[in-house]
């Protein structure tokens, strides 16, 4: 249907973001919707040896609500709690926070960090795509008109450090100020922002420098590693200058607990 | 689809069986409040922030006015209109109403949670509560009121067991 449709059509998952504001939003849409809901196979999760595999239309709260993602893979249940409330949560899709391609995305930045690989599905076959590889652009992915999100699956390393954190007006309902996602495993350190760039990022020059045990003796070492990791922008939430500011700071605090090379130096003097 | 754009739809009520004839896009919340007449759920915001629209759907809470009604197809919708009044008994004590704009979805954001007290080894009341905004700011209220009623709830039921 999709792909009779001429890559015109908008698919309808949880509708958290589609219907707000509804039916004056559907002038902006192509016309035609198709809805994925009926499609009971795109809606379980399951847990296989290697990865838990989401569907398509997965929702955060399956997640939030699955005690061994609790234990296993925190950082998803912890993001999950910070998109809108359990009214989203409910409805709302692990899939369609990615198609989405806000921003801002919560959920996204949780999967990237645990180097999430996302499975695309057309009448042409199947593509995976890794989800730090995902986005090229504000609103600019590697997601075709006629593809569908059938799939995420997130690789089951375990992380010796997982979390995510939310920096808004309120926890609950408002959209992230900013939002990081911190993980360490075998693969290294992995450090996601959302809401500091045109599209959820991994900030790899911070990464690096985790892994290299670069000093980091000051909040301002971060600052000024985070300048080639993201560019923030004034805008209703927020300033660009805040973000950076704080972003720097909560990595900073997180961090500096974990990694003996952040914060003050002993036998400095 | 027939050819005026409309489908049939059937779903499941407040306990009864509704078949209808509906515009697919049309909201959830609209086909309960103008087709239906159940007046009981508001609408707020209209864009998923506020709750007063909240409804069950398959015994979860959900923003009615984010649903399009082809998606409530099958479903199991429960609204105000089917809360047992002696339900809210606690919520009234505690002063849990004030203007009453928020309340209907208060109230069936609270009754799922007092069908559900084993979301309380999780999460806090505030948090499984965090969706329905009170302008009245009455919220201390609002989770004092839940708080007595699953108490007594608890207690009826471990009264039943004795």
């Amino acid at each position: 249907m999709l792909s009779e449709a001429g890559g015109q059509a908008t698919l309808l998952g949880g509708t958290t973001d589609l219907f707000v504001h509804w039916p004056e939003r559907m002038l902006d849409a192509d016309g035609v919707f198709i809805d994925l809901s009926g499609v009971g196979a795109l809606r379980a999760h399951r847990w296989e040896d290697e990865a838990l595999v989401l569907g398509g239309l997965t929702t955060f709260w399956d997640i939030i609500q699955d005690e061994r993602a609790d234990r296993e893979m925190p950082v998803l249940v912890q993001a999950a709690r910070t998109v809108g409330a359990v009214q989203i949560q409910t409805r709302g899709t692990w899939a369609g926070n990615i198609a989405n391609a806000s921003p801002a995305a919560d959920g996204v930045a949780a999967l990237m960090v645990r180097d999430a690989v996302v499975e695309l599905t057309s009448c042409d076959g199947i593509e995976t795509i890794r989800l730090d590889e995902f986005y090229l652009g504000y609103k600019q992915m590697r997601l075709r008109r006629d593809q569908i999100i059938t799939s995420i699956r997130v690789p089951r390393q375990s992380c010796s450090v997982e979390r995510f954190i939310k920096v808004g007006t309120r926890q609950a309902q408002a959209i992230s100020k900013i939002g990081v996602a911190i993980a360490q495993s075998q693969a290294g350190w992995r450090i996601v922002a959302n809401s500091v760039a045109p599209a959820v990022c991994r900030c790899r020059t911070v990464e690096r420098a985790l892994d290299d045990r670069v000093p980091l003796p000051h909040v301002d070492a971060l600052v000024e590693l985070l300048g080639s990791d993201v560019s923030p922008i004034d805008d209703i939430r927020s300033t660009a200058a805040y973000r950076r500011g704080v972003l720097a700071r909560v990595l900073y605090h997180e961090l500096a607990p974990l990694c003996e090379w952040v914060g003050p130096q002993r036998g400095a003097s | 689809m027939d050819e005026c754009g409309l489908v049939t739809i059937e779903l499941t009520l407040n306990g009864g069986c509704v078949r209808l004839e509906v515009d697919p896009g049309e909201r959830l919340l609209d086909t309960l409040r103008d087709r239906l007449g159940l007046k009981g759920t508001k609408e707020g915001c209209g864009e998923g922030e506020c709750g007063a629209c909240t409804v069950l759907m398959d015994g979860v809470p959900v923003n009615s006015c984010l649903v399009p009604i082809v998606q409530a197809r099958g479903k199991r919708i429960e609204t105000i209109e089917s809360v047992d009044r002696a339900q809210l008994s606690a919520l009234l004590d505690s002063g849990a109403t004030q203007c009453g704009a928020c309340t209907p979805g208060v109230v069936m954001s609270a009754a799922w949670v007092m069908q559900h007290p084993e979301l309380l080894h999780t999460h806090g009341l505030r948090e499984l509560m965090a969706g329905n905004l009170c302008r009245c700011t009455g919220y201390d209220g609002i989770i004092g009121g839940l708080a007595a009623a699953i108490e007594a709830g608890l207690a009826r039921k471990s009264e039943g067991e004795g």
